[in-house]
């Protein structure tokens, strides 16, 4: 007697598979990283206390959590857009970089007066940060539409290039005093934070989270709303499932193309423009641990889903935060990288049953 | 001050310095060449350059043997192609996401591996230079080119190499039908995943040796993030040098002639800032990308995953 395993395509996909292959990921992942971590010589029951600590401790280490999510959420979102249209954005971390230098031009130049109103200094960031990412994302959106240019390279060029152009500012020509930084921006650019609040509410004192969450959270209640109800996240989901099908409904592809990716770079540039506004307080060298990649990870683990993106970028910042106690960071990366590995792998648990099925010697 | 650059010592040095610098480049993306040639584009080879960069240089340090260390990073480098392999052929992942989970498997398990085993930066006496009798006394000439590591020589040696594996033999031809068109190649009987086996443990294999080239030759340290976004220039390079081994040495030897030219300038005080000068490869790539595009076209199969049909 024989056993052969036989997938079959499956035809409806049970609504509870992909979240549950999701959490599967994650748990299979922090024990794969755990024995891993063990293996190397770590603490891994220590490392886990950790991340618990991160992510349900106190108020003061979980507000630094949301901090560190704040970006998650919105590349998450950015990146989502994209990959809805089969787009592989993979360079929300240049357009984050960019939304980062666009915003500082206001502060650094300065584009408004600096004793204007806050909101007006803001909003103008805002603005500046978004045009930047967005010119970031719109040009190798164009390359793709006009010249049909693989938008994952150029993508990855462009990363390059504006941390270049940005390390030439900070370097050569803002810099203070020799560092590798700009002066601290005035106060009057920084993001409003709880802490700042800490005479009304006493518990907030000391309380690093800043407005830039809202941000995060805004930003998915608007693209979900898109893809809900809008007529052009319906064109957009429809192209990436089917461009052919797209195309004869009449749906301008070329113009879908810039505009998504000049929409997801914009995201991306204002996650930029929110963490030197409500964190760094200045344009420096390397504001971004890879927040343009683990972003990626949160929209794949999030199966898309705009409001998935939250609660995983609180688990993945969690990650970021125990990274700093456990050493080395490397742990969190890695699992980053395991997560993705086994998400896909049970991508084809969602796509195919899998049976054992006896063979019978006479068919064979 | 920049009148410095143009003496004959100082151009020698660029133009030496240049070619040694272009060989992490050169295997990592004479790998990645044959990869897309056959339809997968494997954006992990930064991840595994740097496992590759690793092991070579932990096995180099402890065992004292530096071609040991090469050999580790091949077996390192061919694992993580074979996983490389599974995940776009048989689950049929999206290329360019799990080419990103790749590149942080790596660059976390690399970092974790240093921290545990390693502890501080410690350096190896890498592979010395080769004076090769005769031609590395001819003038200008021998210094540039014959006055290298052995991981040079075999990289140049590499690039014809695989022009004529690709061209001229009967695996070649199956790796290009596979790429452009696998269906018809499948049809007459080419297995598309074997040979796409072949090619993307084949790339592994080069990003891993493209790692200790770095190590336990150029650098001759290991730390954190060693390689530093060098595996995802190389695959850019493929795509520069139109999937053609020439065209990708030829992209190679100006982001590492570029690359040298500005170690030097800093060297010589010359007030270039270096930071545009870097930037410019990349917008030079994007630029040849839009320019050859009628012309070039890319292996029509590329990133499109392959399922038989029954």
């Amino acid at each position: 007697m024989a056993f052969r395993i036989r997938t079959e395509q499956r035809v409806e996909v049970p609504k509870w598979l992909p979240t549950a292959t999701s959490i599967g990921s994650v748990i299979i992942a922090f024990i794969l990283g755990g024995v891993i971590f063990k293996i190397v010589g770590g603490k891994p029951l220590q490392a886990l206390s950790f991340f618990y600590q991160a992510v349900f401790g106190n108020w003061g280490v979980f507000s630094d959590t949301l901090v560190k999510a704040t970006p998650l959420i919105i590349i998450g979102v950015a990146c989502a857009v994209a990959f809805k249209m089969r787009l592989w954005n993979i360079g929300a971390e240049g357009q984050f970089y960019a939304g980062a230098f666009g915003a500082s031009l206001v502060v650094l130049v300065p584009l408004v007066p600096l004793d204007s109103p806050k909101v007006l200094v803001i909003g103008m960031m805002m603005l500046m940060g978004m045009i930047f990412g967005g010119i970031w994302g719109f040009i190798p959106g164009y390359l793709k539409a006009k010249y049909k240019v693989n938008e994952i390279i150029t993508t990855l060029m462009l990363n390059y290039i504006i941390i270049n152009w940005n390390n030439f500012w900070i370097f050569d020509q803002w810099s203070d005093r020799g560092f590798q930084m700009t002066a601290t921006f005035d106060r009057v650019a920084w993001l409003p934070r709880l802490a700042d609040y800490a005479k009304e509410v006493k518990a907030f004192s000391g309380v690093t989270l800043h407005l830039g969450v809202i941000f995060g959270i805004i930003a998915a209640i608007i693209v979900w709303w898109i893809f809900r109800y809008s007529r052009w996240g319906y064109e957009i989901k429809l192209i990436g499932d089917n461009p052919n099908a797209a195309r004869y409904a009449g749906i301008d592809i070329s113009k879908n193309i810039i505009l998504v990716m000049a929409f997801s770079g914009a995201l991306a540039g204002l996650a930029g423009m929110s963490e030197i506004s409500g964190v760094v307080h200045r344009l420096q060298e390397s504001i971004s641990p890879g927040y343009g990649f683990t972003g990626i990870i949160v929209a794949w683990l999030a199966k898309l889903n705009p409001f998935t993106i939250i609660p995983v970028s609180v688990l993945f910042a969690g990650l970021i935060v125990a990274g700093r106690e456990i050493q080395p960071t490397g742990l969190s990366f890695l699992l980053q990288g395991i997560i993705l590995f086994l998400l896909i792998s049970s991508d084809v648990l969602i796509r195919y049953k899998i049976r054992l099925v006896r063979v019978d010697k006479e068919t064979e | 001050m920049i009148s410095d650059l143009f003496s004959m010592t100082v151009l020698v040095g660029i133009l030496a310095s240049g070619i040694r610098l272009a060989t992490p480049y050169l295997y990592a993306s004479i790998g990645e060449t044959f990869s897309q040639r056959s339809g997968v584009l494997n954006l992990g080879v930064e991840g595994q350059m740097l496992l590759g960069a690793f092991a070579a240089f932990y096995v180099a340090l402890t065992t004292e043997n530096l071609w040991f260390g090469v050999l580790a990073a091949i077996v390192v480098g061919g694992l993580m192609g074979l996983a490389m392999a599974f995940v776009t052929i048989n689950l049929h992942a999206e290329q360019g996401i799990s080419g990103i989970g790749f590149y942080l498997f790596g660059l976390g398990l690399s970092d974790l591996l240093f921290q545990k085993m390693l502890g501080t930066v410690e350096t190896v006496k890498g592979f010395p230079k080769v004076h090769i009798p005769v031609l590395s006394d001819i003038p200008v000439v021998g210094e540039i080119f014959f006055r290298q590591n052995v991981l040079v020589y075999i990289a140049l040696a590499l690039v014809p190499l695989a022009w004529f594996v690709l061209n001229k033999t009967t695996l070649g031809l199956k790796i290009r039908a596979v790429g452009e068109n696998p269906e018809a190649a499948d049809s007459l009987g080419v297995s598309v995943a074997r040979i796409r086996y072949f090619t993307v443990v084949l790339g592994g294999i080069m990003s891993g040796v493209a790692g200790a080239s770095l190590s336990i030759a150029l650098l001759n340290v290991f730390q954190q993030n060693l390689t530093s976004g060098l595996g995802f220039i190389a695959v850019a390079l493929v795509y520069f040098g139109a999937w053609r081994p020439w065209g990708v040495l030829a992209g190679a030897l100006l982001f590492s002639l570029i690359n040298s030219l500005q170690l030097w300038v800093q060297v010589l005080g010359i007030p270039i800032p270096s930071d545009i000068a870097v930037m410019m490869p990349y917008i030079l790539t994007i630029l040849v990308l839009v320019l050859t595009v009628s012309r070039v076209r890319p292996p029509s199969a590329l990133t499109k995953s392959f399922e038989r049909g029954d």
